[in-house]
Parts: structure tokens; sequence; C-alpha cells
């Protein structure tokens, strides 16, 4: 394993302006893909085993070949700079801290693609990443990155900054296009409308993750051996009862428990009860699972089922989480954030949403933890889209390690959670 | 871009429409795109940060420099959590209450908030300095709990730090 290196360079006050970005050898990786045939740099990528960092873990360069060659047809890259996943923020910091980078990354998927238009999906409440991406794109264009005839090689390219405009939905690709065509952000039909196929537009479109991006740059600029040395490094976005909550940078691979102790520890020594490894899509864990590696194929094959390294969120909860409480804040978010396209989750949410304000009000029947596995039950492979189908797993997977929490709710009408603090 | 200034009153205007100038800028965000509708998102926020919110004549000056029906506009910006239909106060606090907010006592400080400023989440103060809502992970979670006061970010809060931030906020 190298020294971290995505990074790096973030708390460098300067990296947002292309002179110091340069003399830290920024937008040497365009430099040498624009060298190279727009297949060759696929390879590179390919051969570099970078997996999307969005959330499904696709692999970056088997995507951009699904993109069709013929220079007639018109392509365009999608960044999601939409970050919302529950607990993740790593994208953000990129942006803040090293905004040239994914702009290098940009230029260098759009360059492999043949696209010569590219949108970044900007979650609007990143006043500052905007910034920051405003000032990069002005200087990557008076530099001649951007524009017309590039580094004389006669490539073009113009990237767009648009907005987002406050809806989790809009970070599923397709519901992302359709906010970016100015409507609602209610996902398409797959397929046949894979972005690849057919994407913003209708034209083929790659849409990638932010992080993905800054991955690119590396990979182009120091080779994707280099890149495999280092040990297929991840940002983990990590909150909750730990010392010190933080964005880390790990190889793929490393145990829930290591990133625990890089954040500090537990807060104020208390003991570990359960976390969200991947963002609040994932199931919850157990300190059963403390040693579980935190990677793509490792997590889906634990026995709790929904578990997966998403957008690799680590929310950390101690001893004094009440899980009830903790589940109904993770279905309330899903119901209020469901698009409405389809019943088993709009509905579902809203029954599930139900049942939990009873038990946390002290009026839950003894009945309703059946009642919540099966609709529960009711909305695993039947939602149109992968946000409903988040909400099963961390409530199937509270039923089954702190059944005893929400029994006692509805026998009692209490928390028995020590130093819990209900909600106000 | 928004300073986290809204309100009657901010921005120039004429008449109860968009100005001259939040006109031009909308035309600059169309001629971005290749299709005239993607820049239907951005022309909302232009609109909303002169006007304060999205008044109906608002919206008409949007759907008409987009070339789309009133209807229409207003169906896609309903979809979306930041645009706001009433006035709201001066500046907007959005308080995260999601998992790791939570997790750090996001509560506490939105009940202080209420009773500092005497209003329910949703609402404004009476003299339209503070409008108080409530926000989904605003990804910022090394800082729970956070809130956005306008575009500025702030935490990890207790109440003290909050009665900082009122006290320093511009009325
Ligand atoms: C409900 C939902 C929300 C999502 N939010 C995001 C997001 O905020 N950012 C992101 O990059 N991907 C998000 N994704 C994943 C995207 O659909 C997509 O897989 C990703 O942007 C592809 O980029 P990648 O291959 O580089 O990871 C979300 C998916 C779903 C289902
Ligand atoms: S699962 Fe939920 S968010 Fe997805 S399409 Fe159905 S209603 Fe919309």
């Amino acid at each position: 394993m190298g020294e971290p290196f995505l990074l790096k360079y973030i708390h460098e006050r300067d990296q947002g302006d292309l002179a110091a970005y340069e003399s830290r050898g920024g937008y040497a990786g365009m430099r040498r893909g624009l060298s190279m045939a727009p297949e060759a740099v696929i390879d590179e990528v390919d051969k570099s085993g970078l997996r999307g960092r969005g959330g499904a873990g696709f692999p970056t360069g088997r995507k951009w070949k699904f993109i069709p060659r013929d220079p007639a047809v018109t392509k365009y890259l999608v960044v999601n700079a939409d970050e919302g996943e529950p607990g993740t923020y790593k994208d953000r910091t990129l942006m803040e801290g090293d905004p040239h980078r994914l702009i290098e990354g940009i230029i260098i998927g759009s360059f492999a693609i043949g696209a010569r238009q590219a949108f970044i999906y900007l979650r609007r409440e990143f006043a500052d990443a905007r910034a920051a991406l405003t000032k990069a794109i002005a200087q990557a264009m008076a530099a001649h990155y951007l524009g017309r005839n590039i580094l004389r090689t006669g490539y073009d390219l113009e990237i767009i900054l648009a907005t987002g405009a406050g809806a989790y939905m809009a970070g599923e690709e397709t519901a992302l296009l359709e906010s970016l065509e100015g409507r609602r952000a209610m996902p398409r039909l797959k397929p046949p409308f894979y972005p690849a196929v057919k994407g913003l537009y209708l034209q083929p479109t790659a849409v990638n993750n932010v992080e993905t991006l800054c991955h690119v740059a590396w990979i182009l600029a120091k080779g994707h051996e280099w890149y495999k040395a280092q040990g297929a490094p991840i940002l983990i976005s990590v909150s909750g009862h730990v010392e010190r909550p933080g964005v880390y940078e790990v190889p793929l691979g490393t145990t829930i428990r290591t990133i625990i102790d890089l954040a500090g520890g537990m807060r104020r020594g208390r003991k570990f009860k359960a976390c969200f490894p991947g963002g609040s899509s994932s199931a919850i864990l157990t300190d059963a699972y403390l040693d579980t590696p935190l990677d793509y194929d490792a997590l889906p094959k634990v026995d709790v089922p929904g578990t997966m390294l998403g957008s690799a969120a680590v929310i950390v909860m101690d001893e004094t989480a009440c899980m009830v409480e903790i589940i109904a804040r993770t279905v309330e978010f899903y119901r209020d954030e469901s698009c409405g396209k389809c019943t088993p989750c709009r509905e579902g949410t809203v029954w599930i949403g139900q049942v939990f304000h009873r038990i946390l009000h002290g009026q839950g029947r003894s009945e309703d933890l059946d009642l919540l596995s099966g609709i529960a039950k009711g909305m695993t492979g039947t939602c149109f889209c992968p946000l409903g189908e988040s909400v099963p797993p961390s409530l199937n997977a509270s039923l089954r390690f702190f059944r005893h929490e929400y029994e006692h709710h509805i026998k009692t009408g209490t928390c028995d959670v020590k130093g819990h603090r209900a909600r106000p | 871009m928004t300073d986290g200034v809204r309100g009657p009153g901010s921005g120039v205007r004429g008449g109860s429409g968009l100005s001259e100038s939040a006109r031009a800028e909308i035309r600059r965000l169309i001629a971005q795109f290749p299709q005239r509708q993607s820049a239907l998102l951005g022309a909302l926020f232009v609109a909303q940060d002169e006007i304060g919110y999205l008044s109906p004549e608002a919206i008409r000056d949007v759907a008409e420099a987009m070339g789309l029906s009133d209807s229409e506009v207003t169906s896609v910006a309903s979809f979306y959590h930041l645009y706001h239909f009433k006035p709201v106060g001066r500046r907007l606090i959005q308080v995260c209450t999601n998992l790791s907010c939570a997790l750090m006592g996001c509560g506490r400080i939105l009940k202080h908030l209420r009773d500092r400023l005497k209003i329910d989440v949703g609402q404004t103060t009476p003299d339209g300095r503070f409008t108080l809502k409530t926000a989904e992970c605003l990804a910022a979670c090394e800082l729970a709990p956070m809130m956005l006061v306008g575009d500025e970010r702030y935490g990890p809060l207790t109440l003290e730090k909050v009665d900082e931030v009122l006290a320093e906020t511009k009325p």
C-alpha cells in the first residue's frame, strides 16, 4: 500500500489554482491521455480495475466500452456530482479541495468515449464546490485544456456546469438525466434506457461519479500498474459516533474495524453497536461483522441480505443509539424522497413510516413486527428502482439483531437504550 | 449563485416579474445547453434568487423564457426541495436531520432553534429575518450536527454555537 494520493493535496490552500495544481504534477494524465488512442485510454482504465465510486461499483473501463465508437454519433459525458447518499461526503471534499483533478478526469474520460460536451450535475447546496469548479473550468479554458483543438490534438471539449435542485432521487443516473433535461427526477425504464445506449437527449452517455473521474486522472498520470500497486484506493466517508469523523483514503478491502480505528475509535470510549457500511441504502451490521473487508465482493457475501459497499459511507453507532429511532429515520428519508412512480415504494414507505410512528409514540401493537416484515417483503424485488429497494435491508437487519428493542418499545412505550436521548 | 439573501426587496427588478438582468442570465443559461429545457432548473434559481421565491409572476416569466407552459414549469419545480412557493426569510436556515446528524444530536439543535426563533419548522420569523427548515443529508457529516445558513455551513454545532451564529447573522 502506498501513500494516500487522492486526498494528498486537498488541504493545500492554492490547490484550486491551475499553476499550483500543475506544479504538483497536475494535468500530466490529460497530456498522456490525449497523446494516446481513445481505445488505449479506455484499456488503461480497464486494466486498472477501477470500479465506479457512485454506489453501483460497475467497472469504469467496461462502461466506456459500451459507448459506440461511431464518430458520427453525438456522445456525452455526465458527471454525477449530486452526492446525496446519507453519510457520504467524499465527492464534495474532492471538488472543494482539488477541483482541477475532476476537470482533468473529465477531459480524459470525454476524450476516451469521444464526447465533445460534458456536463457536471452539481448538487445545489455545494456553493463552495461550485465556486471552485467555475474557477477551474475558466482556468482550464484559458490554458486551452478545454475549448477548441485542445493541445493541438484536434479534439474539442466544452464542460457545462449544471445544477441540481434538491432531490435525492436525482442521484440515480437515469433520473439525473431526466433532471438534466429539465424535468422531474423520475427514473427511466432499463432497458432500453441504459445511458450508454440512450442517455442524455437519447444519445449514448457515460454517467460517472466525481471520485471515479478523479481516480481516472491519477491512473492516466501514473499508469495502471502504479495504481494497482497502491492497493486500489477508495475514499471512505466516516461519520457518527467516532472520535474523528472524516474522509479516509484506504486500500479497498480494509476492514470496518480498521476504519473505525483510523477515525480515532469510538467516541468517549463507548461500545460499538452497529454501522451502515455503505450509506443508508446498505443493511446495518453489528460487532460480529467488524472484520468484514469493505469491498465490492465481500460485503454482499455476508449473511445479512442487502449489505453492500455502496457509496462507502460508514455510519457508526455506539451503544447509546436507539435502533428503532434510527431505522425510523431512514424510512422517513426514503418515504420523503420517493418519486412516487411505483406503488410498492410510494405506499410501502408510508405504511412502514406509520407503524414506526406508533411504535415510537407508545402505541405499538404486538403484531407490528410481523407487519413490518410483511411490508418489507412486499417491497423486495418489486420496486421500479433501487431507492425503494433500499428500505428492506436495514429494516430486516434491525428486526433480526435488535428485535428486543422493538419489543420493549411496543410493550412499555419507552426506550430501554441506556444514555439515549429520545427525539425532542 | 445565491448569496443566501432572499426575500422581497433583495435584487433589482422591474414590476412584479423578472428584471432585464435576470432575463439575460436565463438567456445565457439556455445558450449553454443543446436543448433549451435543460436550463430550467438553473433559470428557476435565477428567478428565486431575485424575487425571493417562485411567485406566480416569476413562474410566468421563466415559462415564457423557456417556451414552456406555466403548469409544466410548476410541475417540475414542485418536485424539488429547494424551490419556495411562498416568501421565505432573508436567511434560510437548513438543519440536517439525517442519520449522522441525528446520531450527533440534531434534535437538540433543532429544538433550540425553534425556541430561540419562536417559530416551528417551515415558518418564518415575524421580522422576516429567518426561515427554519430541516434538510436531508447535506454531505457534511464530518461537521455533524450541522446546518446551512444561506450557503454557509456551520458545525459541529452546540447550543452556544447556534446562538453565536444567530447573533452574527446580519439582520
Ligand atoms: C437513489 C440513488 C441515488 C444515487 N445517488 C448517487 C449520487 O449522489 N452520486 C453518484 O455518483 N451516484 C449515485 N447513484 C448511483 C448512480 O445511479 C450511478 O450508478 C453512478 O453515478 C455511476 O457512476 P460510477 O460508475 O462512476 O459510480 C445513486 C443511485 C441511486 C439508485
Ligand atoms: S422505487 Fe421509489 S423512487 Fe424508485 S421509481 Fe419507485 S417510487 Fe420512484
